[in-house]
């Protein structure tokens, strides 16, 4: 269903990350087609949200290349403040601006960086905060909303820019597990409007149920990749089950413990 | 009263409350003592003569509306270049340009370590002299002078302030594609400034009483503030030192409205943090 021939979002080659000594991207490539849902699974520590973070050079890589939307972003003089205006992402504790009402989150890049004029700002934002079901708390300061809510905010204020990918970095992870679903949702609507989407995520049901493809990373390398239904189904490799296993039955000891 | 735990045998022990009702009470007894020497100590007649004397400040009122104004006005001046460059040293101290880390650490180093009377000296004197201005006005000289000295804590304040922005509202900007000015001018300096509004409050509370320094400058009576009205009060009027208490009343009638707005800043941010 993805269209393989095309030229893809993202090109990962052997991307290599170390904060002082430590080494936590080991060699990782990763394609990330138009239009594909990719979730990224693992433990913690495995360094999967420093690969996100990477993608849009939030955390500059050691070694290696990424080339998001056709642009060298490891290249030392590349505008990386135009390809990110291309690539919305959405964090863990949500960052909404603390200062600035709903609708001012969703304008203030709008009307900075793209230039749109007020009137076009405030459409496109409120278009954005219908789409994840609040446009009714447009004028609402962010510390008045519950955190599924700010979550939606915060994917509404990256959707207003128009991005032709979308990062998501444990979405759900910092939320209260009835808020979860909300979030969710709106993430699938967004994959099935034909969003490309890279998710750092440790909700399984929803990798197995939106994600083109998964791929597991543990220990700073990507240990497998592939659909859903193989990667969760009936993963080939030990490491990978032991994971699932943990995360999917967490009441249970595990011989190997 | 059952069993006594912790006494030690064959000794009587006080209750934790009475504890607290005796050393109240010798509190209370300290402090009319204290109220007691001062009210018989005092030579009450000559206080009234010379400290509180209703002709003596009745002699002054008509200098006083000038004086209070220009004090006001020289505080605005002073913070308004202190408020800027305090903002600027503050940026340059977090600048990766390592020279404006080691300027910015200069200059605060040495403002705050410097009397605020010697800098008001130098701008007065000194500059006139090195550069061959003359700065014939005091709000001129208020503003250069007290404005580098409070600049010096106020950016010390906001350099304070900006590192409290959490780091995810910087990277939510960038990865919007804002740049690091735009993220600094729209993100991050607002929100500082909404933590150091009560600091800043006392900051100008600290400049209203530091324009009392400009007495020492030469000056002519249309620039007069409150301290060298209450001065030359000394030496013109019999009231003694009257001139110096209104004066001083005078500045409470500054001070106190600032401190209680800082409170109130103080506890609306604290509820909402």
């Amino acid at each position: 269903m993805t269209p393989a021939t095309t030229q893809p979002v993202v090109r990962i080659h052997d991307l290599h990350k170390s904060f002082g000594d430590r080494e936590v991207l080991r060699g990782i490539d990763l394609t990330v087609a138009p239009g594909e849902v990719v979730c990224v699974i693992g433990p913690s520590g495995s360094g999967k949200s420093t690969l996100l973070r990477c993608v849009n050079l939030l955390e500059e890589p050691t070694a290696g290349s990424i080339e998001v939307l056709g642009a060298e972003v490891t290249d030392a003089d590349v505008d990386i403040d135009r390809v990110r205006t291309h690539v919305g992402m959405v964090f863990q504790q949500f960052n909404l601006f603390a200062h600035l009402t709903v609708l001012e989150n969703c304008t203030l890049a709008q009307r900075g960086v793209l230039r749109r004029s007020r009137a076009e700002a405030e459409r496109v934002a409120t278009a954005n905060l219908e789409r994840v079901g609040l446009a009714d708390r447009a004028a609402a300061m962010p510390g008045q909303l519950s955190g599924g809510q700010q979550q939606r905010v915060a994917i509404a204020r990256a959707l207003s820019m128009d991005p032709r990918l979308m990062l998501f970095d444990e979405p759900t992870s910092a939320l209260d597990p009835e808020l979860v679903g909300d979030v969710l949702g709106v993430m699938r609507d967004l994959a099935d409007a034909g969003m490309t989407m890279l998710v750092v995520t440790h909700e399984m049901a929803f990798a197995r149920e939106v994600a083109d493809r998964v791929v597991f990373m543990d220990d700073g390398v990507v240990v497998e990749s592939g659909p859903p239904d193989q990667v969760i189904g009936a993963p080939l490799e030990e490491r990978t089950r032991t994971f699932l296993q943990r995360v999917l039955d967490p009441t249970h000891r595990h011989p190997q413990d | 009263m059952t069993v006594d735990l912790t006494a030690p045998a064959g000794r009587a022990r006080m209750s934790p409350r009475r504890r607290a009702r005796l050393s109240r009470g010798v509190q209370y007894v300290v402090l009319l003592v204290v109220v007691a020497v001062v009210v018989v100590a005092a030579d009450w007649s000559n206080v009234g003569e010379t400290i509180f004397n209703p002709a003596a400040a009745a002699d002054m009122l008509d200098r006083l509306p000038r004086a209070f104004y220009n004090t006001v006005r020289y505080t605005l001046a002073a913070f308004a270049v202190g408020l800027s460059l305090g903002t600027v040293l503050a940026l340059m101290r977090l600048s990766s340009v390592a020279p404006y880390r080691w300027i910015s650490t200069g200059y605060v180093e040495f403002f705050r370590g410097i009397p605020a009377l010697l800098v008001v000296i130098a701008v007065g004197y000194a500059v006139p002299i090195a550069f061959g201005v003359a700065l014939t006005s005091i709000l001129a000289i208020a503003a250069i002078a007290l404005g580098a000295v409070s600049a010096a804590y106020i950016s010390e304040t906001i350099r304070a302030g900006i590192q409290a922005v959490p780091r995810g509202q910087v990277e939510a900007a960038r990865s919007l594609g804002m740049s690091h000015t735009r993220t600094m001018a729209q993100v991050v300096l607002p929100q500082a400034f909404r933590t150091v509004l009560p600091p800043l409050t006392n900051e100008v509370l600290l400049l209203t009483k530091d324009t009392s320094l400009l007495f020492v400058l030469g000056q002519t009576p249309a620039f007069f503030e409150l301290t060298k009205v209450g001065r030359d009060a000394l030496s013109t009027a019999s009231g003694g030192l009257t001139g110096l208490f209104v004066v001083g009343a005078c500045y409470l009638v500054i001070t106190i409205p600032l401190g209680i707005v800082a409170r109130r800043l103080e506890r609306r941010t604290g509820g909402r943090a």
